[in-house]
């Protein structure tokens, strides 16, 4: 980004556009699918510019084109940033199962959270004395999971645990050139 | 010595009296979405997946008779955002955790969604909470996974003798049970050679120790989609 500001557009390039990527109660796995179309980081970064990612410093999402939103919504801090990204991104994306459907962690859901963190922090041999962490710089769970579209409207799913490189690659094809992107097989995949 | 037709999405398909639009269809090979029926079975029409629209009204392709000189739409944006629907219906009904479902690639539902090009099931989740019967020695149940078809209770009721399944309660209550006094499997005469061990559409009767043995690329709908892998073999292929 800086570097672009130094050199300056050329005159006849068109406007980069802007994407945010996060991942929320995500595994990164969508992140580094999205790393997976390889060569092509270097085509997509001649037509982008990154906001808010885990690939940046940027600790807050601006006004973007596109954002990219991995994982469900687990906690409070996920709501708030989900929020965010929904204010700031004109198109939002659903990227991979746990966005679209909550996903594997999901599976908590028949479970009650409070005996889940005492299971973990309370009562697993050697941990005897330790306690469930109560700081409140730490988000609190939910006591589900949801997929975002519960939280916020969302414009685009792309499922699979993660999508394919060559998924991702076509999808954002296919947005950064102004076309309705469209999910068939093969690239359309749940696991 | 001429067949009566029907117009199937503008093409003629020949049928006997009595038949049904999806048998028809099928034999003429024309394929008409369908989970709940089974070539074995007489129609069931619980998951609505064979809708097609006949003279205005949406009607169910596997229980109405065809009819000489109908104009029969299936493969139509109408009819299959319909079908999308009901898919996304079903998805959200249960637990269609597909990345870590044994059936995945092997699964009716999820290769009916590919088909249909369904990307999200958009509507709010139930996370049905029903606990998992691993009592039996060869087979796992997941409860949460069922979408209804019985087809196990017909392959067993019918075909096994049996009668080890059941559809019990109302509404969105309605679930599988299996019929023995303690709720069980193991307490059940059911073995894995029968039936009904092996015809659910999805991830629900699974056979125990053999998970994940298809490498991915390799499994049922990675390497055809359902709706060639759903028709009927040819002679050809026999």
């Amino acid at each position: 980004m800086s570097r672009q500001r130094q050199e300056g557009c050329p005159v006849s390039a068109p406007p980069k556009l802007r994407i945010a990527t996060v991942s929320l109660a995500g595994c990164f796995g969508c992140h580094m699918s999205l790393l997976d179309i390889d060569e092509h980081v270097f085509d997509l970064l001649q037509r982008v510019e990154l906001d808010r990612s885990p690939l940046t410093d940027l600790k807050h999402c601006g006004p973007c084109d596109i954002g990219l939103v991995e994982g469900g919504v687990c906690n409070s801090e996920n709501v708030h940033v989900l929020r965010e990204f929904r204010a700031q991104c004109k198109t939002l994306v659903a990227l991979g199962a746990c966005a679209i459907n909550g996903g594997l962690p999901a599976q908590r859901n028949h479970l009650d959270v409070g005996r889940c963190l005492s299971a973990v922090f309370q009562s697993r041999p050697g941990m005897d004395t330790a306690e469930v962490p109560d700081d409140p710089e730490l988000p609190l769970p939910l006591d589900k999971v949801h997929p975002i579209h519960e939280v916020v409207r969302v414009d685009y799913f792309l499922p699979g645990c993660p999508p394919s490189g060559e998924a991702i690659w076509q999808f954002l094809s296919d947005l950064l050139a102004g076309r309705t992107p469209r999910v068939a097989y093969p690239i359309l995949h749940f696991d | 010595m001429s067949r009566p037709e029907f117009l199937l999405d503008g093409v003629a398909v020949p049928f006997d009296e009595g038949q049904m639009i999806l048998e028809a269809g099928r034999a003429a090979g024309r394929y008409i979405p369908h989970l709940c029926w089974h070539p074995d079975f007489p129609p069931h029409g619980s998951c609505k997946l064979c809708v097609v629209k006949v003279a205005g009204r949406h009607v169910s392709a596997c229980a109405t008779p065809a009819r000489a000189g109908a104009e029969v739409e299936s493969d139509t944006p109408e009819i299959n955002a319909e079908r999308r629907m009901l898919l996304q219906l079903l998805f959200v009904e249960g637990n269609h955790f597909c990345p870590a479902c044994e059936k995945s690639g092997q699964c009716q539902l999820q290769a009916m969604a590919y088909d249909l090009e369904m990307t999200t099931p958009r509507f709010r989740h139930f996370y049905p909470d029903r606990p998992v019967d691993a009592s039996h020695p060869e087979v796992l149940l997941d409860f949460n996974r069922c979408i209804y078809c019985e087809l196990c209770v017909r392959a067993s009721r019918e075909q096994d003798g049996k009668s080890v399944f059941a559809l019990t309660g109302r509404g969105i209550h309605k679930h599988l049970a299996v019929n023995a006094e303690s709720g069980r499997l193991a307490d059940t005469d059911f073995s894995a050679d029968d039936k009904a061990a092996h015809i659910c559409p999805v991830g629900v009767i699974l056979k125990k120790r053999v998970g994940f043995a298809v490498p991915i690329g390799e499994r049922t709908y990675d390497r055809a989609p359902l709706h060639t892998v759903a028709m009927p073999k040819s002679e050809d292929d026999a």
